[in-house]
């Protein structure tokens, strides 16, 4: 009865408290066997023996990190210099999922405030048709992608009619092909947390910065961009991170040829290359990169709800 | 004013920008759906209004490939989205209605792992895991890699839903003697009811959705549709797959419409 | 761990063995895509009563990482192309078929019976052979096609309009006979030659693609392709200004193979499917929907009269020597390896 008295009211409560390990003890046991225990196993399996032709020797092994990072030339037996192979991988998807992400936001951050600028009644509305091919499968979605953009699909066709171009753009299997359809895949994920950043700003601020004589870009830039920033962060993180480490759009919008990251992975399990430990490692680095930015990102929104 | 308070907030060309983007985001779509009902047999000729395709998905060659993949899909998203709801609905209650503990960060690390790691690194552990496991590949190691992604997917609503839920109702039946087990199953349980739908919903379409874990842990002959739609489209878009991705879109949009309304009738009641 | 996994999801898992247990009169067939007339697999369930579960790959490399990563104790045969009926065998991934298990295996041609990559036939039996070359798109390009300077070298017109197999050997062993060098050669010259020759020619191409090569050629999405000549003829056939090439140098002949799995779940089934494609009426099936030569006796009379005269079956006086693909050591693979990675990055 004391402890009702005392968070009446409250939705944090210990009201379950001594069903507590009972309740969670699903979670842990599915998550620990069937999360955390891969992931780890597959920390191990990065420093193991590759078998020739897929496959892995139990006997510790340095050699597909050395493979990462090192270039031994053609016959393994020159000094060894950087290897620039893997890491111009990551670069470039590096770069694509970054291209993808600053798409996202330059069509995403207009649209969400758009939204959250109208009244309360019809935003539900605009929300549900921004998510709507969210939940349409990615697969079909970037079939479709694909399809639009073949050199004699409808956008050609369309161009030419307009008599905007007079032969087809060549777009599948182009670098702007595969940021478009990153884009195309994570687009909500910019807009939502704009959306809800814009929704809580106080406008009277920007009345106050209009009535000071700010213009209105200056008032954006000035006034409204500051306060809505962790939204801004939050989306372009959730863009940037799932497209680092995205398969279908190279792959299918690529042409599998310009690799990025997904691809080389998938390769070492499912393709030629065969080499699991290899495979392994390069998710384990993709793996710590995407870890870093998300702990830069919870540091940085930590920071930002103390300034609040 | 609040005509000067609209103007102040609105900034010319945005609208533009909506327009554009709802363009962007519909137009593939619309634009396979329009070709799912082409009578030719080539993707790139209109000739005509037709339900061909349709009847072919049914009917044609390839047709028991695609509704034994259809059927594995269903089925797993609806078994993986009701154990990882489960589970999701018992840790949400053990995170926000058990007091506070030591480990309550890491269990909510935990939960959030699958959303943490990329996809492609997920798909290549849980390989790893079963192979070292020396696991027989089949329905079933799709099925326990689908829960386990699934489960933070669930918990995500279901918690938001709790963390809006007063204890009051809970305490009141407590006071008049209810014990905790008819306080959770009689009182949280129903006021939790959109909450857990809208977690079942979203855990069914991630489920519904996933190409690339599953085609890492999928067995011998044993397709789901992302998986069939994949190895037909590597051979070249085909009007029948077009079809196929009509139907299923419409399935995903008549699930958000429930969702949708399930969660605007709870906000006005 | 195994078993604290099945248990927790008992309920679940009588749902999915439902399911599978009608299934006990089945063969699980790996093959590749488009390669088997859905006809000839009905027509062996209606004779057998066996169900065929059928699962496509799209290179012989593929299906070996599938088969190594799990894959193995699910699938009773598959289809591997001759050099990789090899690697399977030292990989001890294939079962041996003893004498007489197999009543029609006097139908092989003879000259496929003793073959250098399986003698004495003990885990294969022949399925269809044919080359590997690429196909030019002649009203983009109108001058000689028969070199392999199109794929290595390409006139400028054909340049940035290539599609190549996703697919180590096939493309490497094209390489080789380009610079006219032996296919696993331990010379670091021409080792090096070749690694060069292939970072020139890789600015050239657009793609690399094995399940669309007839797609992309087809849609006019690229102007040469490297392929298959039964899957050239069906090329040709939606686009009639697509001509097979025979290069001068030599292009790359093949045999897709039927073995038996090791740990195969359904030997006896594996063993009616084997016979049945051992029959020449059933193979020539495969033959006139596939387009490629079989390699049994007696087949003429049920071919497609249109096979024998097909121009991509038919190399002109012209054309060099075919090659099969060769098996390199492990240590020479390495290479090989290196510079396959140095082409796709």
């Amino acid at each position: 009865m004391a402890s009702g008295a005392a968070s009446g009211g409250s939705a944090n409560t210990d009201t379950y408290e001594e069903a507590r390990s009972w309740l969670l003890l699903p979670a842990w046991v599915t998550l620990v066997a069937l999360s955390l225990i891969p992931v780890l196993l597959m920390l191990v399996y990065s420093f193991l023996t590759k078998e020739f032709r897929g496959g892995v020797i139990w006997e510790f092994s340095l050699a597909a990190y050395d493979q990462f990072f090192f270039d031994r030339g053609l016959f393994g037996d020159d000094p060894a210099t950087l290897e620039w192979t893997y890491i111009t991988i990551f670069w470039r998807s590096i770069w694509q999922a970054g291209a993808a992400t600053l798409l996202s936001l330059l069509i995403g951050f207009p649209t969400a405030y758009f939204i959250a600028t109208r009244p309360e009644t019809s935003r539900p509305i605009w929300v549900f048709l921004v998510t709507i091919p969210y939940w349409v499968n990615l697969l079909i979605r970037t079939v479709s992608m694909k399809f639009l953009l073949r050199d004699q699909g409808p956008l050609n066709d369309l161009l030419i009619g307009l008599g905007l171009i007079d032969s087809p753009l060549h777009m599948v299997n182009t670098n702007f092909a595969v940021q478009l359809g990153l884009f195309y895949s994570y687009l909500p994920f910019m807009v939502l947390p704009i959306y809800a950043a814009v929704e809580r700003y106080n406008f009277a601020l920007s009345e106050a910065a209009a009535d000071l004589y700010a213009s209105k870009w200056t008032t954006l830039r000035r006034v409204l961009l500051p306060s809505v920033k962790p939204g801004v962060i939050a989306g372009c993180i959730l863009v940037f991170v799932p497209s680092l480490g995205a398969f279908l759009a190279p792959d299918l919008l690529g042409g599998a040829k310009n690799f990025m990251i997904g691809s080389l992975i998938e390769e070492q399990f499912k393709g030629n290359a065969g080499n699991w430990p290899f495979g392994a490692a390069a998710s384990m680095i993709l793996l710590t990169m995407v870890l870093i930015i998300l702990m830069i990102f919870a540091r940085q929104q930590a920071r930002a709800e103390r300034e609040v | 004013m609040p005509s000067n308070s609209f103007d102040i907030k609105s900034y010319r060309g945005f609208q533009a920008i909506t327009i554009l983007c709802l363009i962007i985001l519909y137009a593939p779509l619309i634009v396979v759906m329009i070709y799912s009902f082409n009578a030719s047999k080539s993707i790139t000729v209109w000739e005509g209004l037709s339900l061909r395709w349709y009847a072919d998905v049914f009917t044609g060659p390839e047709s028991g490939k695609f509704k034994l993949a259809a059927w594995n899909s269903f089925l797993i998203a609806t078994i993986a989205a009701t154990v990882a709801t489960t589970i999701a609905t018992l840790a949400a209650t053990g995170m926000i209605r058990a007091g506070k503990f030591r480990l309550r960060n890491l269990s909510y690390g935990l939960i959030s792992l699958p959303l943490m790691v990329p996809e492609i690194v997920t798909a290549v552990a849980t390989l790893i895991f079963f192979n070292a496991i020396a696991f027989e590949r089949g329905l079933m190691t799709i099925l326990l890699a689908h829960i386990a992604f699934c489960i933070p997917f669930a918990y995500l609503p279901i918690s938001a839903r709790m963390q809006g839920i007063e204890d009051s109702y809970e305490q009141a039946a407590l006071d008049l003697y209810a014990t905790k087990r008819q306080a959770f199953t009689k009182i949280l349980m129903p006021l939790m009811m959109p909450g857990i739908i809208s977690g079942f919903l979203l855990a069914f379409i991630v489920s519904l959705d996933d190409f690339i874990i599953t085609n890492f842990v999928k067995g011998a002959g044993v397709e789901t549709l992302p998986t069939a739609i994949f190895g037909a489209v590597k051979q070249g878009i085909k009007p029948n797959i077009m079809a196929i991705s009509t139907m299923l879109l419409g399935v995903s949009v008549v699930m958000v419409t429930i969702s949708y309304f399930i969660s605007k009738k709870d906000q006005k009641s | 761990m195994k078993k604290l996994l099945s248990t927790a999801a008992t309920a679940s898992l009588l749902t999915i063995m439902a399911q599978t247990a009608q299934a006990d009169g089945q063969v699980v067939v790996y093959h590749w895509f488009e390669y088997i007339p859905q006809e000839l697999v009905d027509k062996f369930t209606a004779e057998t009563g066996i169900e065929v579960v059928m699962d496509t790959f799209d290179s012989n490399e593929a299906m070996l990482a599938s088969l190594k990563a799990g894959g193995m104790g699910t699938y009773d045969v598959s289809v591997p192309g001759d050099y990789m009926v090899q690697i399977m065998a030292t990989e001890g991934l294939l079962d041996t078929i003893a004498e007489g298990e197999l009543a029609n295996k006097g139908n092989i041609a003879p000259e496929w019976l003793d073959v250098s990559y399986d003698p004495g036939r003990v885990h294969s039996i022949p399925y269809q052979w044919g080359s590997t070359s690429f196909m030019v798109d002649t009203a983009t390009y109108d001058g000689d096609i028969d070199t392999t300077d199109i794929l290595f070298n390409p006139p400028t017109e054909l340049s940035g309009k290539i599609n190549m197999l996703d697919s180590q050997g096939e493309v490497l062993a094209m390489a080789a006979l380009h610079l006219g060098i032996p296919q696993c050669s331990q010379d670091r010259e021409q080792l090096k030659a070749l690694d060069a020759m292939l970072q020139k020619a890789k600015v050239h191409w657009a793609s690399f693609n094995s399940d669309t090569a007839k797609e992309v050629l087809v849609s006019g999405d690229a102007a040469v392709g490297q392929i298959y000549d039964g899957f050239g003829a069906k090329a040709r056939a939606e686009r009639d200004t697509l001509k097979y090439a025979f290069p001068t140098q030599g292009y790359v002949v093949w045999m897709d193979n039927v073995v038996l799995l090791k740990d195969a779940p359904n030997r006896e089934n594996a063993l009616k499917f084997m016979d049945f494609l051992l029959e020449p009426e059933n193979i020539a099936a495969v033959s006139n929907y596939a387009r490629y030569g079989s390699g049994l006796k007696d087949v003429a009379e049920f071919l497609d009269p249109e096979l024998a005269t097909l121009p991509e079956s038919n190399p002109p006086a012209t054309a060099g020597a075919g090659a099969f693909i060769q098996v390199c050591d492990e240590a020479t693979q390495a290479v090989y390896d290196q510079i396959w990675t140095n082409v796709k990055k």
